[in-house]
C-alpha cells in the first residue's frame, strides 16, 4: 500500500473476566491503515468490531497489544497526552439516537470538543459549528434546536459534524448507517465519502453490511469471534474471496438480479461464545471445509497473493 | 430536510415545566407556599409587633383584633413569632438542603465517575452513614455542635446527604456508558467536563426532587430538634421550639392558639411542598416523555 503506515495495530488483545470466566473478545489483531486510505472492518454481531475500533482510539483499554498512530505508541501515552491527541483521531457512533445528548442543544453538542480543547472563543467555536453543520448538508440555524428535533439520519449527520469539529485526520465510523432507513443509508454514505475524500481522512470503517463496505473501503479486514480471518484490497476480497468464511459471507449478499445464479453457502449454527473459543481455528466448527488438522492449528495469517491475507490452513481449494 | 419541524419545539426543562403546570395538587402547593413566604419575608414592614415585645396587658390572651393570634405566657405576639418561626424554620431548611444536596451530589458524582477505588471507599463510607441510627446520630451530634441556626443547619446537612449520593451515584453510573459520554470523553473530556457538563444537566431531576422534598423533612428535622432544646434556643423563635414552649398540659387545653397556630403552619408547610415535590417528580418522570 504505502511506505509508513499512519496506524499501525500489533497484536492487540481484549479479554474481560466475567465471573471467574475469561472472555477473549479479541486475539492477536495487527493490521495497518495507510493515510487517506478507508479500511472496512467486517465480521458478524459479537465479533468484535466495535471492540477493536474503542480499542484504537482507547475508548475501551486494550489488554495487550500496541497502538501506533502517526508515529506516536497510543497505549501507553498518559491521560494528559491521550487528551492532547484525541482531537487527531474521533470516532463516529452506530446509533443516533444514543449518541446526542438529550439536554443539550445542537450548538452546544457541536462545540463541546472545541470547548473541552480550549480551542477559540465562544464566537468562533459557534461559527465552526455552523460551518460543520453545512458541510453535512444541514442547515446552520440547526445549532439552536434539541436532538429530538431531527430524524435518524439527521442526527446521524449531526454526530458526524461533531467528529468533523475537532479536524480529526483519523475517523473510526462504528456501523454509522446500520441504524437507519436503507434510503437514508445511501445519503450517509454518500456523504461520509465525499467528505472522506475532501478533507482526506483516514477511516477505519466498521460494517455488517458487505455491499456499503464494498462501495467505501479500500481495503477489508475479515473478523470472525475476535481474529482476523481475512485481509485483502476490496477488489481482490470481492472478486477472490480465499477464506472459506470469507466466501460464505460473500455468498449470503442478496443480489438485485432476480435472475442471477444463487449458490448461497448457508453456515450453520451460531458464531460459538468466547468464553468457550473452538480450539485450533476458530471458525472450523462452522466451516464447510475444515479438515481434522483444523483442531490442532492455530492458523497463522499470511499473505497467499500480493496485499492479500488469510488465516487459513487450506491452500488446496478453488 | 427541516420541514418535518417547522415549529421551534421546547427542549427538556419547558416540557417537564408545562407538565407541572398540569398538576393540581402541586399547584395548590405554589398556591399555599407563596403567599405563606412572602408573608414570612414581608411582615416587619405591614405587622406593629416585634416577635420579641412583650405585651404586659395581654398575657395568654386569646385570639383579638390586636393579637390575631393570641399570645403566649409573657404575652408576646402569636402572629409575629409563626412567621419569625417560619423565617427561622424556612431559612435552617434551605441552606441544610443546599448545602447536603452539594455534598451528595459530588460524593455521588466522584464515586460513580473517578474509578474503582473512589467508588468503593466513598460507597462503604456511605454505608457507614447510613447505619448510623438516624435520631441517635442527630442528638449526639446537636449536642456536640450545640444550639443555634449555624450548627442546626450542620447537623441536618450531615445528616441528609447519604440518600442523594446514593440516587446521584446509580444516575451517572448509568450514563457513564452512553454513547454521548463516550463521545465526549473521545474528545478528551476530564472529570470537571463529564461532572458539570453531563453529571449535572442529567440528575438536575433527583436534585430537583430531592430538594423539595429534603426542604418538608428538614422543617420537621428542625421542629424536632427545636422542639427537644436542641436545634433553635429561645427566645429566638422556631416553629419547633414555640410548639416546646407550649407542650404542658395547662397550655394545651386552656390556650390551644399557642400550639395550634405554629403547628398548623408546619403541617401546611410541609404538605405544601411536599405536593410540590410529588408534582416536579412526575414532571421529570422520563415515561412522561412518551406521552
Amino acid at each position: 500500500m504505502s511506505a509508513a503506515p499512519f496506524l499501525t495495530v500489533r497484536d492487540l488483545a481484549k479479554h474481560y473476566v466475567s465471573r471467574g470466566t475469561k472472555l477473549n473478545i479479541l486475539e492477536g489483531i495487527s493490521f495497518d491503515i495507510a493515510k487517506g486510505e478507508v479500511v472496512g472492518l467486517v465480521g458478524e454481531s459479537g465479533s468484535g468490531k466495535t471492540t477493536i475500533g474503542r480499542s484504537v482510539l482507547r475508548l475501551v483499554e486494550p489488554s495487550s497489544g500496541s497502538v501506533e498512530f502517526d508515529g506516536t505508541e497510543l497505549t501507553t501515552l498518559s491521560a494528559a497526552q491521550m487528551r492532547r491527541t484525541r482531537p487527531r483521531m474521533q470516532y463516529i457512533f452506530q446509533d443516533p439516537f444514543a449518541s446526542l445528548s438529550p439536554r443539550m442543544t445542537i450548538g452546544e453538542i457541536l462545540t463541546e470538543g472545541l470547548k473541552i480543547q480550549g480551542i477559540g472563543t465562544r464566537k468562533e467555536r459557534m461559527d465552526r459549528a455552523r460551518n460543520a453543520l453545512v458541510q453535512v448538508d444541514l442547515p446552520a440555524e440547526a445549532v439552536n434546536r434539541y436532538a429530538h428535533e431531527f430524524s435518524g439520519g439527521q442526527r446521524q449527520r449531526i454526530g458526524i459534524a461533531r467528529a468533523l469539529t475537532l479536524a480529526p485526520e483519523f475517523i473510526v465510523a462504528d456501523e454509522p448507517v446500520s441504524a437507519l432507513d436503507v434510503s437514508i443509508q445511501a445519503q450517509v454514505i454518500n456523504l461520509l465519502r465525499d467528505l472522506q475524500q475532501r478533507l482526506g481522512l483516514t477511516m477505519l470503517f466498521i460494517s455488517h453490511d458487505l455491499a456499503v463496505v464494498e462501495y467505501i473501503c479500500d481495503r477489508v479486514i475479515v473478523l470472525y469471534l475476535g481474529r482476523i480471518m481475512e485481509i485483502a484490497s476490496s477488489a481482490d476480497l470481492y472478486a477472490r474471496p480465499q477464506h472459506p468464511y470469507t466466501r460464505a459471507l460473500l455468498s449470503a449478499i442478496p443480489s438485485p438480479d432476480p435472475d442471477a445464479p444463487r449458490n448461497r453457502q448457508i453456515l450453520k449454527g451460531d458464531i460459538p461464545s468466547p468464553a468457550n473459543p473452538p480450539s485450533g481455528c476458530v471458525f472450523r466448527t462452522r466451516c464447510p471445509v475444515a479438515l481434522e488438522a483444523c483442531a490442532h492449528t492455530i492458523p497463522e495469517l499470511r499473505e497467499v497473493s500480493p496485499g492479500q491475507f488469510k488465516a487459513c490452513i487450506r491452500d488446496d481449494l478453488n | 430536510m427541516l420541514a418535518r419541524t417547522p415549529s421551534h419545539s421546547p427542549g427538556p426543562m419547558a416540557r417537564a415545566f408545562h407538565r407541572f403546570g398540569h398538576n393540581k395538587a402541586a399547584l395548590f402547593g405554589v398556591c399555599i407556599i407563596l403567599p405563606m413566604l412572602a408573608m414570612i419575608l414581608s411582615y416587619p414592614l405591614w405587622w406593629t409587633f416585634k416577635p420579641n415585645d412583650i405585651d404586659l396587658l395581654a398575657m395568654n390572651s386569646g385570639p383579638t383584633a390586636t393579637h390575631w393570634f393570641g399570645t403566649d405566657g409573657v404575652g408576646r405576639d402569636v402572629f409575629v413569632r409563626v412567621l419569625e418561626g417560619g423565617r427561622i424554620s424556612l431559612l435552617v431548611a434551605v441552606a441544610s438542603t443546599i448545602i447536603s444536596a452539594i455534598i451528595g451530589f459530588l460524593v455521588g458524582a466522584i464515586s460513580a465517575l473517578a474509578g474503582r477505588w473512589a467508588d468503593a471507599v466513598t460507597m462503604r463510607f456511605v454505608d457507614l452513614v447510613m447505619t448510623l441510627p438516624p435520631v441517635i446520630f442527630l442528638l449526639v451530634l446537636a449536642s456536640i455542635a450545640g444550639t443555634g441556626i449555624g450548627p442546626t443547619v450542620l447537623v441536618i446537612s450531615l445528616l441528609s446527604w447519604p440518600l442523594l449520593s446514593r440516587m446521584i451515584r446509580s444516575r451517572l453510573l448509568e450514563l457513564r456508558e452512553r454513547d454521548f459520554v463516550l463521545a465526549s470523553r473521545g474528545m478528551g473530556a476530564g472529570l470537571g467536563h463529564l461532572l458539570f457538563r453531563h453529571g449535572l444537566p442529567n440528575s438536575i431531576d433527583i436534585l430537583v426532587v430531592y430538594a423539595t422534598l429534603q426542604i418538608a423533612n428538614a422543617i420537621l428535622l428542625e421542629a424536632g430538634l427545636s422542639f427537644l432544646g436542641l436545634g433553635i434556643a429561645p427566645p429566638a423563635a422556631s416553629w419547633g421550639n414555640m410548639l416546646n414552649a407550649a407542650r404542658s398540659t395547662a397550655v394545651l387545653e386552656q390556650f390551644p392558639w399557642q400550639w395550634l397556630f405554629p403547628g398548623g403552619a408546619l403541617v401546611l408547610a410541609v404538605l405544601a411542598i411536599n405536593f410540590i415535590g410529588d408534582g416536579l417528580r412526575d414532571a421529570f418522570d422520563p415515561r412522561a416523555e412518551l406521552n
